[in-house]
């Protein structure tokens, strides 16, 4: 690779000049011709609230949305780790059926839109199993108790949890995919000799997967089962559109009662980026620590 | 012997790899206590052959009986004669992500079922026979190369097998290491294993060889006792052959 330079070239002054010019045309718009009424004021209140009833602070929308879009993407993240594994496992299976159908699923996934994808596993999938297993009455029953502290911790309004439930199954199985593939792509980065050594011990394949195969694979694949995490928050914010109240569905909300799109967007935006910049900080991190 | 069955009977043995036969009606029977020697160019079939005896290669067709159990299509066939037989690799194969400790006791603990207090005496006795027993918990990759063959061949006695294989043990060895990893399967010759191995250690073949046997282009050429042929071989082949590796 070439060696970074440090010192500026004429070139970059133009390149900023350029992207200058264009930022102040934009904002040039707004101001002139929307004539848009800033009303950053608001937005901090919509973050934390003063309760006056209870004499402490509470979290609104945007907290509120921040938790939940935190909440949905561990247990999407935890729930797609599974699956893909159990995905990337059947793609490198000698089962030609098996091999087929872990197939078409990952061509079925990569191959159609997420927001069609999510509307139609909510649809056909999830809501059915929050049906079958009545969920919703079971959560409604939670709800009414006295001590639902711990519930509510896990997994905040228990009213909510059916819908939550749904979007972090169909989120997980739109996310499995591309874990299957990377787990796949571990394993099959692991020396054939590792398997022919286990084999020829007389251990099964399960055994054979569990101690020797597995262990090494996943190892191998942090670092990019990482960067599919910050993906899936990011990818969280599409199951909004199944009123699943996270930081986008609240920042709608938001946008719906105060008409500050601007800065609701922003400010969303915003939380976004401090959200996975912080992970990605603290994968690299965590990366450098265990590679010494 | 004559009376006697041997422990591994290869019988008609062929081999394709889609349109390449790699083994051309190869026969061969080994008697419990033997040491057989295969030796012959490379790509004339050799690890291939050895690889049929635990099922990593599948025959094309003929018989392979180890153990009077015959190898076929039978997951239970294979794991119980893999059982019986171990194997020692060129490349170690050891697993990484395992101390030396628990690279031998894995697989009496998966396979066997022995309990860890017994795994763990049994791999330590072992680790002691190939002469490395302070390096028990150390991982494979902090180990030299001669070391690493050594834990290797310690995880395959563990398992207790009745047979054990040799592809090439040495071939991916630094020179100084050669040495440490024959001895030690010089000892375990002594000891009366049955072995079979694979190498182009001509030295270590006369000294631990009850029967030599020469493979070229997938066939097996000819097959004698030590004496006769490292004296006296029949084919030109097996001449020339010895000729070039014993040269220098």
């Amino acid at each position: 690779m070439q060696r970074k330079r440090r010192r500026l070239h004429w070139l970059d002054f133009v390149i900023v000049g350029v992207l200058a010019a264009f930022v102040s045309f934009v904002w040039f718009r707004i101001e002139g011709t929307l004539n848009y009424r800033w009303n950053w004021g608001i937005i901090p209140n919509y973050i934390l609230r003063y309760d006056a009833e209870d004499g402490r602070w509470v979290a609104n929308l945007l907290l509120q949305g921040l938790i939940t879009t935190v909440r949905v993407s561990i247990y999407a993240g935890i729930l797609a780790l599974i699956l893909g594994t159990v995905l990337g496992i059947a793609r490198c299976a000698t089962n030609l059926t098996v091999r087929m159908l872990a197939r078409t699923y990952l061509e079925v996934l990569r191959n159609i839109p997420p927001v069609v994808v999510i509307f139609i596993f909510y649809f056909f999938l999830s809501e059915q199993l929050v049906a079958a297993f009545n969920i919703e009455g079971w959560a409604r029953a939670i709800a009414r108790q006295e001590n639902s502290g711990v519930w509510e911790f896990f997994f905040g309004d228990m009213r909510r949890f059916p819908s939550m439930i749904s979007g972090v199954i169909v989120l997980a199985l739109f996310e499995s995919a591309f874990v299957g593939e990377i787990v796949r792509s571990g394993i099959q980065s692991i020396e054939r000799g590792q398997s022919e050594a286990a084999r020829s011990l007389g251990m099964t394949w399960v055994d054979e997967m569990r101690f020797i195969i597995l262990p090494q694979a996943l190892k191998r694949v942090v670092p990019p089962l990482a960067n599919q995490f910050i993906s899936l928050v990011k990818d969280s914010s599409i199951i909004s559109l199944i009123s699943v109240q996270e930081l986008t569905y609240k920042t709608v909300e938001l946008v719906a009662s105060t008409r500050a799109i601007f800065e609701a967007w922003i400010t969303t935006a915003g939380l976004y980026f401090v959200l996975c910049f912080s992970l990605s900080m603290l994968f690299r991190r965590l990366e450098r620590d265990a590679s010494r | 012997m004559l009376d006697r069955t041997p422990i591994i009977d290869i019988r008609g043995v062929n081999k394709f790899y889609d349109g390449f036969q790699a083994l051309t009606d190869v026969s061969l029977s080994v008697f419990s206590g033997q040491r057989v020697v295969i030796c012959g160019p490379s790509g004339s079939g050799k690890s291939t052959l050895i690889r049929c005896i635990n099922r990593l290669e599948e025959h094309s067709s003929g018989q392979l009986i180890v153990d009077g159990t015959e190898l076929n299509d039978e997951t239970r066939n294979i794991r119980a004669i893999r059982q019986e037989v171990g194997m020692v690799f060129q490349q170690f194969n050891l697993f990484p992500h395992l101390t030396v400790l628990e690279n031998l006791t894995i697989g009496p603990m998966r396979v066997r079922r022995a309990s860890r207090r017994d795994a763990e005496a049994t791999a330590r006795k072992y680790l002691e026979r190939v002469h490395i027993p302070e390096q028990a918990d150390k991982y494979p990759s902090q180990l030299s190369g001669g070391q690493q063959q050594r834990v290797a061949i310690a995880r395959s006695l563990c398992m207790e097998t009745r047979v054990m294989l040799f592809d090439e043990p040495t071939s991916a060895l630094d020179p100084e290491m050669i040495g440490e990893v024959l001895e030690v399967m010089v000892e375990l010759a002594d000891s009366g294993m049955t072995m079979i191995v694979v190498t182009h250690e001509m030295g270590f073949a006369r000294r631990v060889a009850d029967l030599m046997v020469f493979m070229e282009a997938g066939r097996i050429v000819e097959t004698a006792p030590p004496e006769k042929f490292f004296t006296n071989p029949e084919s030109e082949r097996c001449r020339v052959f010895l000729e070039q590796i014993l040269s220098h």
